[in-house]
C-alpha cells in the first residue's frame, strides 16, 4: 500500500508541474540568455542553466507537459481503438472476425513503436503529433489482447450466461457485464502503458522523431547534453531522473492498484 | 497396534485458529474416514500430519507415527519420511500432476529420491506399481495431459504407494470424479490396504463414501473432532447433535405431490449437436465433435424430468441448446409449440417462459450489480416489465419468495453465503413467472445442510407456482429425491428413460445399472 | 511436432507478407519522386526518366511491390538513392554492428536475470526478495539511453576503463570489438534484465504455489528440490515469451543506444537515410528488423513447443 502511496505523489508531483509549466515556469524556455549559459545548480537555477542559458528546471516543467501529453494520448489511442477490438474478439470467438482482429494485433505487434516512429517520420517528418501516432498504434495491440484475454474468461462465467437467457444481444452484454469487469484491469494496464509511453516519447526525442525545438522535451535535452556530460554534468542529470521519476512513480502506482484490485490477493485478505 | 496417534494437534495461521484440538488415531490394514464440510479443518488435519502446513502455521500436540512424533523432527528429516513412511494423494487430479514430464518420471522420483537406486531400478518400480494401481496398459513416456482424470488420480496413487509406505492420507481424492470412476478407485484404495496393511486416512465430506469403505470415522467441524468412533456406531447411534444433521441431510427426500398435466411443454425431436473443432489458422477448423446424437424426450407441464450423465455425456451441450445459447445442427427444440433458436433470432416472449439457475453460485451474478437489478435482469423479456413501486414490489415478493428479505435487494453479491445466492438465483429466474426452469447442477457446489433446504424450496415452488423442472445433474441421489421421471445420457444419447422410482428399482440399460451400483448408498440404519 | 512446425511456418510466411505489404504501402505514400530529389533541382527531365527507369520507379506499384520482393528473396534490396550502392552491401555491414550488440545484451540479460528472479522467488518475503524488487522496480524506469551516457561519464570518462564510442571494427580483433560493445549491451541489457528478473521471480512464484509442487512435496522432496525440478521448467513457459519480445526491443533498443556511442550500426544507417530521404534504406532497414522480429516470435513458438508436451500435438 506504501508504494501506492509513494507512486502516486511522484505522479502527481509531475501531473502539477506539466499543468503549472502552461501559465507559469520560473524562466522563459524559449527566450536564450547566453551570458549565464552553463551555470551550476544554485539558488537562482535550481537545476542549472544550458548551453543557450536556459533554466533547466523551467525546461523539465515543459518537458513535463510534453512527456505527459504524448503518454497520455497515446493511451487513449490504444484504449480507444484496443478495447472495442478486444471486447468484438472476445464476443465473437473463434469467428474469422476474432481471428483476423487476432493475426492484425500479431501484425502490429511485429512493428517496435520505435519502427512505426521511423516509418512515418520517414513519409511525413519528425513532430510530436507522429511520436503520439506511432505510441498509439503500438499500444492499439497491446489493449486488444488484455481486453481480449480477459474478456474470454468472462463470457464463460455464468453470469453472462445468465444475461444471454435474459435474450440479450452480445453488443449489450459486452458493454453491461463484461466492459464494467475489465475496468480494474485496464486501469491497470493503462498506468503500465502510460509509463512505457513517457519512456518511448523520450527515446524518440532522443533520436530526434519527438517534439522539435523550442518546445523543450527531455529526451532532446538529454541528446543536448550528451557532448557536454563532461563538464556539465547536471544537463544530463536533471531530465534523465525527471524520466525515472516520473516513470517510476507510474509503475508503483500500477502495482499498487493491481494488488489493490486483484480479487486473488482480495480474497486472501477477506 | 497403532500406527498414527494426532494428540491435541491445534493449528493457527497468522493468529486465526484452524485446528483445535484434535485427536485421531488409526491401527494398520485400517480405514479412517474424517468427515467435514468446507472449511471444518479437515484438509488441514491432513497437512499438519504431513508436515506441509502453509508458512506463518503454528502448531502445538503431537502427531505419533509408529510412536515417534513427527512435529519433533527437523524438516529435512521430514523429507525423508514423506513418500517413503507417509503417502499422500490430493483432490485435483488435473493439476496434482507436473504437466510437462512423463508419468513414468514421477513415479520414479519417489523411488530415486529416497534412495541410491539406479534409474533402471527406479523406472522397473514405477512400471511395477503403475501395473498394481491398474494403469498396466500405460506406457511410462505417456504426459498427464494425455490421460483422463481418473487415470491421472492413478498416477497420483502410485507415486504416493510406490515405496509402500505405513500410512496414506488420501484428501478428497474421488470428489472430482465421476461416480463410476470414483467407485473403481475406492475398490483400488481397499485393495492396496489389504495388500500392503497400510493405515488409510480418508477425507471426504461424502456421508456414504465413508460409510462403504471406511472402519472407523471421524466427525469434524470448525477445526475439531466432534464425534469419532467404529463407522456403524457412529452412523447408528449419532450422538451429537452436528452427526445428526449431517446425516438427516444426506439422506435428504423432499415431499413430492406429483401433478402433471399431459399437456407437452418442452419437447425436443431429433436433436444433432455438434461441439466446434479448434481453429487451425485463418481459414481452417478441426473437425467438429458429434455431442449431442440424435436425442429426443418430453417434458410435460408441472413436472420434473432429470438428465443424469457424467462429465463429457453431452448433457452440458444439450443445455446450452435448450437454452437457445447454441445454433444446433438437427432436429428441433420447441417450448409451448414454438421453435427454440440460438440467441437474437428467439422471440423473447418465447425465452421468458424458461429460466435458468446455474451451479457455481459465485460466478453465476455480476460482482458490480446489487441484488434487485441482478434478479430484474429478465425483466429485459417482458415488452411491459414492471417500473418504479411495482418493479420495488416484484422484487421484495420474489426475495421473500425464495426465503431471503425484502431488504436484501440493496446488497451486493459478495455480501452473501454460496446458499443464499443459490435462492438469489432462483428469485432471478421466477422473477418472470416462467413455465420451466432448467436446474443446470443448480445443487451440486453446495454443502449437504444447504442442499437439503434448497431442494425443499424448490419443492415448495414447483407446488405453489405449478413449475416445470429440468434437473440436470451428475448426482443420482439429487434425481432419485426430486424428479417425476429421469433419463440417463451416456455419449450423446439417452440410454434410458422411465418414472424415476422405476428406474432405480429395475434399471434396464447396462450403463445405468453400472451407474446406480457405482454410486455409494448410505445405510439408513437409524 | 512436424506438424506443429509446418503450421507455425505457414503463419510466418502469412506474417511476413502482411508486414511487407504495411511497410510498401507507407513508403508508398511518400510525396515527391526520389528520383527528381536525387538529380537536384536543376536535372532535365530526361535525366530525371532515364533514373526513374533504371531504379524501376516507371513500373506501377504491384509491379513494384513484386520486384521489391522477389529481389529481397534473392538478397538484392535495391540500389541506394544517395549512394547508388546496393542496399544489401551496406546493411549487411552494419548488420555486423547490430545484430552482435543485440545478441551480446540479451544474453546479458538472461544470464543476469535468471539467478536474480530465481533468488528473489526461493527467498520469497525475506529482505534478498525486497532487495531485487526495489532494485528492478528502478531498473525498469531508467531509460536505457540515459544509463549509457551515465555509463560513458563514469568508465569512459572518468575512470577510463572504455573508450567514449566508436568501433574499431571486427579487423581489429575480436577482443577489441567486444570491449567496444560491452558499455551499449550493459546500458541495453540492465533494464531489460529488471524486466526478465520480476518475471521469472512472479512466474515461479506462481507455480510454486501449483498443486504439482504440493504433490512433489508430499514425496519427499525438499523446498529446494522442489523448485528446482519441477517448479523452474514450468515458470519457463512466461519467461520465454518475455525473451521473445526482448528481443524486439533490444533491436530497436539498439539503434538508439548505437547513437549514444557513436556505432556504425543500423541505427546510424536508418536515421542517415531518413534525413537524406533515401527512402528505400529506410523501407529495408525496417523491414529486416520486421523480419527479425516475426522470426524471434516463431522460434520463440517452437520453443514452447520443446519446453511443454501439450503443445506438441496438432491442434
Amino acid at each position: 500500500m506504501r508504494a501506492l502511496w509513494i507512486g502516486a505523489a511522484l505522479a502527481t508531483a509531475f501531473a502539477i508541474a506539466a499543468l503549472v509549466s502552461f501559465f507559469w515556469t520560473p524562466y522563459d524556455v524559449a527566450s536564450l540568455d547566453i551570458a549565464s549559459r552553463l551555470q551550476p545548480p544554485s539558488a537562482a537555477h535550481w537545476f542549472g542553466t544550458d548551453h543557450f542559458g536556459r533554466d533547466v528546471l523551467s525546461m523539465i516543467m515543459g518537458g513535463a507537459r510534453v512527456s505527459l501529453a504524448v503518454a497520455l494520448v497515446a493511451v487513449g489511442i490504444g484504449m480507444g481503438l484496443g478495447v472495442p477490438l478486444g471486447l468484438v474478439a472476445a464476443a465473437t470467438r473463434g469467428s474469422l472476425l476474432d481471428e483476423t482482429i487476432m493475426r492484425g494485433n500479431d501484425l502490429v505487434f511485429g512493428f517496435p513503436a520505435l519502427l512505426i516512429a521511423i516509418l512515418i517520420t520517414a513519409v511525413f517528418g519528425p513532430s510530436a503529433v507522429n511520436a503520439i501516432i506511432a505510441i498509439g498504434v503500438f499500444n492499439v495491440p497491446v489493449f486488444a489482447r488484455v481486453t481480449r484475454g480477459a474478456a474470454l474468461s468472462l463470457w464463460r462465467r455464468d453470469f453472462v450466461l445468465a444475461a444471454r437467457t435474459a435474450g440479450k444481444a452480445r453488443a449489450r452484454i459486452s458493454v453491461e457485464h463484461v466492459l464494467p469487469n475489465l475496468a480494474n484491469l485496464l486501469i491497470v494496464q493503462g498506468t503500465i502503458q502510460f509509463s512505457l509511453g513517457i519512456l518511448a516519447e523520450a527515446g524518440l526525442s532522443y533520436v530526434g522523431l519527438g517534439a522539435q525545438p523550442p518546445t523543450p522535451s527531455w529526451g532532446r535535452m538529454l541528446a543536448e547534453s550528451q557532448t557536454m556530460i563532461a563538464f556539465a554534468p547536471w544537463l544530463a542529470l536533471a531530465p534523465g531522473l525527471a524520466i525515472v521519476l516520473s516513470v517510476l512513480g507510474l509503475n508503483l502506482m500500477g502495482d499498487g492498484l493491481r494488488d489493490l484490485m486483484d480479487p486473488r490477493i482480495r480474497r486472501v485478505r477477506a | 497396534m497403532t500406527l498414527l496417534a494426532v494428540c491435541d494437534v491445534s493449528v493457527a495461521i497468522h493468529d486465526a485458529p484452524i485446528l483445535r484440538a484434535v485427536s485421531l488415531g488409526l491401527a494398520s490394514g485400517e480405514v479412517l474416514g474424517v468427515i467435514g464440510e468446507s472449511g471444518s479443518g479437515k484438509s488441514m488435519t491432513a497437512l499438519a500430519i504431513m508436515g506441509l502446513l502453509p508458512q506463518g502455521a503454528r502448531v502445538s500436540g503431537r502427531v505419533l507415527l509408529d510412536g515417534v512424533d513427527l512435529f519433533a523432527r527437523t524438516e529435512a528429516e521430514m523429507c525423508k519420511v514423506r513418500g517413503r513412511d507417509v503417502g499422500m494423494i490430493f483432490q485435483e487430479p488435473m493439476t496434482a500432476l507436473n504437466p510437462l514430464q512423463t508419468i513414468g518420471d514421477q513415479v520414479a522420483e519417489t523411488v530415486r529420491i529416497h534412495g541410491a537406486v539406479s534409474r533402471a531400478e527406479a523406472v522397473g518400480v514405477a512400471r511395477a506399481t503403475l501395473d498394481r494401481v491398474g494403469l498396466a496398459a500405460f506406457p511410462l513416456a505417456r504426459y498427464p495431459h494425455e490421460l483422463s482424470g481418473g487415470q491421472r488420480q492413478r498416477v497420483g496413487i502410485a507415486m504416493a504407494i510406490a515405496l509402500r509406505p505405513k500410512l496414506l492420507i488420501a484428501d478428497e481424492p474421488t470428489t472430482a470424479l465421476d461416480v463410476t470412476t470414483q467407485a473403481a478407485i475406492l475398490t483400488l484404495l481397499r485393495r492396496l490396504v489389504a495388500e500392503d496393511g497400510m493405515g488409510l486416512v480418508l477425507i471426504t465430506h461424502d456421508l456414504a463414501v465413508v460409510a462403504e469403505t471406511a472402519d472407523h470415522v471421524a466427525i469434524m467441524t470448525e477445526g475439531r473432532v466432534v464425534e469419532a468412533g467404529p463407522t456403524r456406531v457412529v452412523l447408528r447411534q449419532m450422538r451429537h447433535p452436528y452427526t445428526r444433521t449431517l446425516l438427516s441431510a444426506s439422506a435428504h427426500q423432499p415431499k413430492r405431490l406429483p401433478r402433471i398435466a399431459r399437456t407437452p411443454l418442452l419437447k425436443v425431436e431429433n436433436l444433432v449437436c455438434d461441439y466446434p473443432g479448434p481453429r487451425r489458422g485463418l481459414f481452417g477448423r478441426a473437425p467438429a465433435f458429434r455431442a449431442v446424437r440424435n436425442v429426443s424426450f418430453t417434458l410435460h407441464a408441472g413436472e420434473s424430468l432429470g438428465l443424469v450423465g457424467e462429465s463429457g455425456c453431452g448433457k452440458s451441450t444439450l443445455t446450452r441448446a435448450i437454452l437457445g445459447l447454441d445454433e444446433v445442427q438437427g432436429g428441433r427444440i420447441t417450448l409451448d409449440g414454438e421453435e427454440i433458436h440460438a440467441d437474437a433470432h428467439m422471440p423473447r416472449a418465447l425465452r421468458a417462459k424458461m429460466q435458468v439457475v446455474f451451479q457455481d453460485p459465485y460466478g453465476s451474478f455480476n460482482p458490480r450489480h446489487r441484488v434487485a437489478r441482478l434478479i430484474t435482469e429478465p425483466y429485459h423479456l417482458l415488452a411491459d416489465a414492471p417500473h418504479g413501486l411495482a418493479r420495488a414490489a416484484a422484487v421484495a415478493q420474489a426475495l421473500e419468495a425464495v426465503g431471503l428479505h425484502a431488504s436484501d435487494a440493496t446488497r451486493f453479491i459478495h455480501e452473501f453465503s454460496g446458499g443464499q445466492r443459490q435462492r438469489i438465483a432462483i428469485a432471478r429466474a421466477l422473477i418472470i413467472r416462467p413455465k420451466l426452469i432448467v436446474l443446470d447442477e443448480a445443487v451440486s457446489a453446495l454443502d449437504v445442510q444447504v442442499r437439503a433446504q434448497i431442494l425443499d424450496l424448490l419443492a415448495d415452488l414447483s407446488i405453489r407456482l405449478g413449475l416445470s423442472y429440468l434437473f440436470i445433474t451428475h448426482d443420482l441421489t439429487v434425481v432419485r429425491a426430486r424428479t417425476d421421471r429421469v433419463m440417463v445420457m451416456k455419449a450423446g444419447e439417452i440410454v434410458e428413460t422411465g418414472r424415476t422410482a422405476a428406474v432405480f428399482a429395475a434399471p434396464q440399460h447396462p450403463y445405468t445399472r453400472e451407474l446406480l451400483a457405482a454410486a455409494p448408498v448410505l445405510e439408513m440404519t437409524a | 511436432m512436424i506438424r506443429f512446425a509446418f503450421m507455425r511456418i505457414a503463419s510466418l510466411a502469412v506474417s511476413l507478407v502482411a508486414a511487407s505489404l504495411v511497410v510498401f504501402a507507407v513508403i508508398e505514400v511518400v510525396p515527391g519522386d526520389p528520383a527528381a530529389y536525387m538529380l537536384g533541382m536543376n536535372a532535365s527531365p530526361e535525366a530525371v526518366a532515364a533514373l526513374r527507369a533504371e531504379l524501376g520507379l516507371d513500373m506501377g506499384p504491384v509491379a513494384r511491390y513484386v520486384a521489391w520482393t522477389t529481389g529481397m528473396l534473392r538478397g538484392d534490396f535495391g540500389v541506394s538513392y544517395t549512394y547508388r550502392t546496393p542496399v544489401a552491401g551496406m546493411i549487411a555491414d552494419r548488420l555486423w554492428i547490430s545484430l552482435p550488440l543485440a545478441i551480446y545484451a540479451l544474453a546479458l540479460s538472461t544470464l543476469i536475470a535468471f539467478p536474480v528472479g530465481v533468488w528473489a522467488a526461493a527467498r520469497r518475503g525475506a529482505a534478498v526478495d525486497a532487495g531485487v524488487m526495489g532494485a528492478t522496480q528502478l531498473g525498469v524506469a531508467v531509460p536505457n539511453f540515459w544509463f549509457a551516457m551515465l555509463l560513458v561519464l563514469v568508465f569512459a570518462v572518468n575512470l577510463r576503463w572504455f573508450s567514449a564510442g566508436g568501433f574499431p571494427g571486427w579487423e581489429a580483433g575480436p577482443l577489441a570489438a567486444i570491449k567496444a560493445l560491452t558499455l551499449p549491451a550493459i546500458a541495453l541489457a540492465l533494464p531489460q534484465a529488471s524486466i526478465l528478473a520480476r518475471v521469472m521471480r512472479s512466474a515461479l512464484l506462481d507455480t510454486l504455489d501449483e498443486d504439482f509442487i504440493r504433490t512433489a512435496r508430499a514425496k519427499g522432496l525438499s523446498r529446494g528440490q522442489a523448485l528446482r525440478r519441477h517448479a523452474l521448467r514450468n515458470a519457463l513457459i512466461p519467461v520465454l515469451t518475455i525473451i521473445g519480445l526482448q528481443f524486439s526491443f533490444l533491436l530497436a533498443g539498439a539503434i538508439i543506444i548505437e547513437n549514444v556511442f557513436f556505432l556504425p550500426g543500423l541505427g546510424r544507417l536508418v536515421f542517415q537515410a531518413i534525413s537524406q530521404r533515401d527512402l528505400i534504406v529506410v523501407e529495408s532497414v525496417v523491414m529486416l528488423l520486421v523480419f527479425a522480429v516475426i522470426l524471434v516470435t516463431f522460434v520463440v513458438d517452437l520453443a514452447y513447443a520443446a519446453v511443454d508436451p501439450r503443445l506438441r500435438r496438432p491442434v
